[in-house]
């Protein structure tokens, strides 16, 4: 049960002890609230004892008479927008003028209640300022919560950019300073090191790159009918120099020729070629990639296998997080920028697409895609 | 006179490299590390004088995990953890107050891209080596 601090502001002690009893035993319920709410409630009879009462209360809601003996209820309503501005006011009178609620509206008021009232009108009131307190809260805490994925994203960003700076920064310093010699091949390592760093972060920033190109570009504008077989041989050809060096035989072992669908194949291409490179470049040595295409009249299925060196259950569910990266003895000198697959998954997202991974250790992997077409 | 011996864990290659030649460059002997779970394993056979540990590497607080452990073993080393940015995944640290001290078993925390004048002086002030 949650609590919300009432406090009524109004002159006629009839008005406050009735407020009271109606609203001692209510409590209002709502299918989309964990539990239900009641109310705790003050009263007082005029407008200079209400904002001495809000000065060392907490009060979520209040209702405020306006004709009162000294200042008015639209005066206390100001100062309540000025420094309780959270608090919801419902007005209660008898003069419900259109006038009063054009001002009261104008100042901050939530809702009217006229005089004289039946105890089913205040419930009803109650259960609405509780909807919209409800909502409120909701609103506030996703808001909040974007905010701080968003910061940690930024924070987890900051730290990947500047990690290679300092490296080739520290590396140029070792060079200015001559620390290991006066001829330029003492360095050969110094100079190899900083131009890998140089090309890591360049390729975070392509992948950054993407990251927003998925974020913000209108997506129906570039539709056109995708031949998955022609983006996967873009894909391969990419790869294949480094699958080469690695002795890594990418096989394309079934898609027929004219599977095609709906789609920005620019969407597509960042697909395939995070998933082919993945399987590249965490496989072994002497391995295999296996690619295969499924296609009926409603999905198209991609999978890509290889024979690397998988993955744990609990690295399987941060795989697609941003940043993640497995860190281990195996993946020490695999570089990457630990947004290939949160990329992959945001595109698939994007399409009402799933991905799922079947991977045991050190035995391979194989990622699935599914679009609708 | 033995020289002081260093240990310094970070998994970033570069950075290894480069604060390992920094520190010998001072005079000291340097142990070196490139993973946690290597760490562990020299923490276990070796006394190092004063110790450096990345904060992020297997585990986002691989740093303060072998921190944890060094001073368990021997509470009389200073431990250095370093990190690249002061706000790493949306968490400050800083050994600023007490109860930090306390949570945090570091001596110092050390922002990375730190000048060689200034690490020499850091590490002789927490040798106390005046």
């Amino acid at each position: 049960m949650k609590i919300l601090n009432v406090l009524v502001v109004d002159d006629e002690p009839g008005i406050r002890s009735g407020i009271v009893r109606i609203l001692k035993n209510f409590s209002v319920s709502y299918p989309f609230m964990d539990e239900d709410v009641s109310f705790e409630i003050k009263d007082v009879g005029t407008g200079e004892e209400g904002i001495e009462k809000l000065k060392n209360n907490n009060v979520d809601i209040v209702l405020l008479d306006n004709k009162l003996p000294g200042i008015k209820g639209t005066e206390v309503l100001k100062y309540i927008n000025q420094n309780n501005p959270d608090i919801l006011v419902m007005m209660i009178t008898s003069y419900a003028s259109l006038e009063l609620a054009v001002e009261a509206t104008a100042q901050g008021a939530f809702d009217f209640i006229p005089k004289p009232f039946t105890p089913q009108e205040l419930k009803s009131s109650m259960e609405v300022i509780v909807k919209h307190l409800f909502l409120r809260g909701m609103t506030n805490k996703m808001n909040q919560e974007g905010k701080e994925i968003r910061f940690q994203f930024l924070s987890v960003l900051s730290h990947e950019l500047k990690a290679p700076l300092n490296a080739i920064e520290g590396y140029l310093r070792i060079m200015e300073e001559k620390q290991l010699g006066d001829a330029i091949d003492d360095y050969e390592q110094v100079i190899n090191r900083s131009l890998k760093r140089i090309k890591g972060m360049r390729s975070l920033i392509m992948d950054l790159l993407d990251l927003t190109k998925i974020e913000f570009e209108k997506k129906s504008d570039k539709f056109e009918l995708v031949n998955i077989k022609e983006i996967i041989n873009y894909a391969v050809e990419a790869i294949n120099p480094y699958a080469i060096q690695k002795d890594v035989i990418i096989n394309v072992s079934e898609c027929k020729d004219d599977v095609v669908f709906n789609a920005d194949p620019d969407d597509i291409e960042i697909v395939l070629n995070n998933l082919v490179s993945n399987a590249v470049k965490y496989n072994k040595n002497s391995g295999r990639v296996n690619i295969e295409v499924e296609s009926d009249d409603k999905t198209i299925k991609i999978f890509v296998s290889d024979t690397g060196i998988g993955m744990n259950s609990e690295s399987k569910g941060k795989l697609f997080e941003e940043f993640y990266r497995i860190k281990d003895e195996r993946t020490k000198n695999i570089s990457g920028s630990g947004l290939g697959l949160s990329i992959v998954k945001r595109v698939v997202d994007l399409y009402n697409g799933k991905i799922e991974v079947n991977s045991k250790l050190n035995e391979g992997s194989t990622f699935i895609v599914s679009l609708p077409k | 006179m033995e020289k002081v011996k260093i240990l310094i864990v970070d998994d970033d290659p570069d950075y290894l490299f480069q604060m390992k030649l920094m520190v010998e460059s001072f005079g000291f002997e340097v142990i070196s590390a490139d993973s946690q779970k290597e760490g562990e394993i020299i923490i276990k056979e070796i006394k190092p004088d004063l110790a450096i540990f990345d904060l992020m590497m297997e585990n986002d607080d691989s740093g303060f995990i072998l921190s944890y452990k060094l001073k368990r073993k021997y509470p009389d080393v200073p431990v250095i953890v370093a990190t690249a940015v002061a706000a790493e995944a949306g968490m400050i640290f800083g050994l600023n107050t007490d109860s930090e001290k306390n949570w945090i078993k570091a001596d110092l925390y050390l922002e990375k891209g730190i000048r060689k004048d200034q690490l020499h002086k850091e590490i002789t002030r927490l040798l106390k080596l005046y």
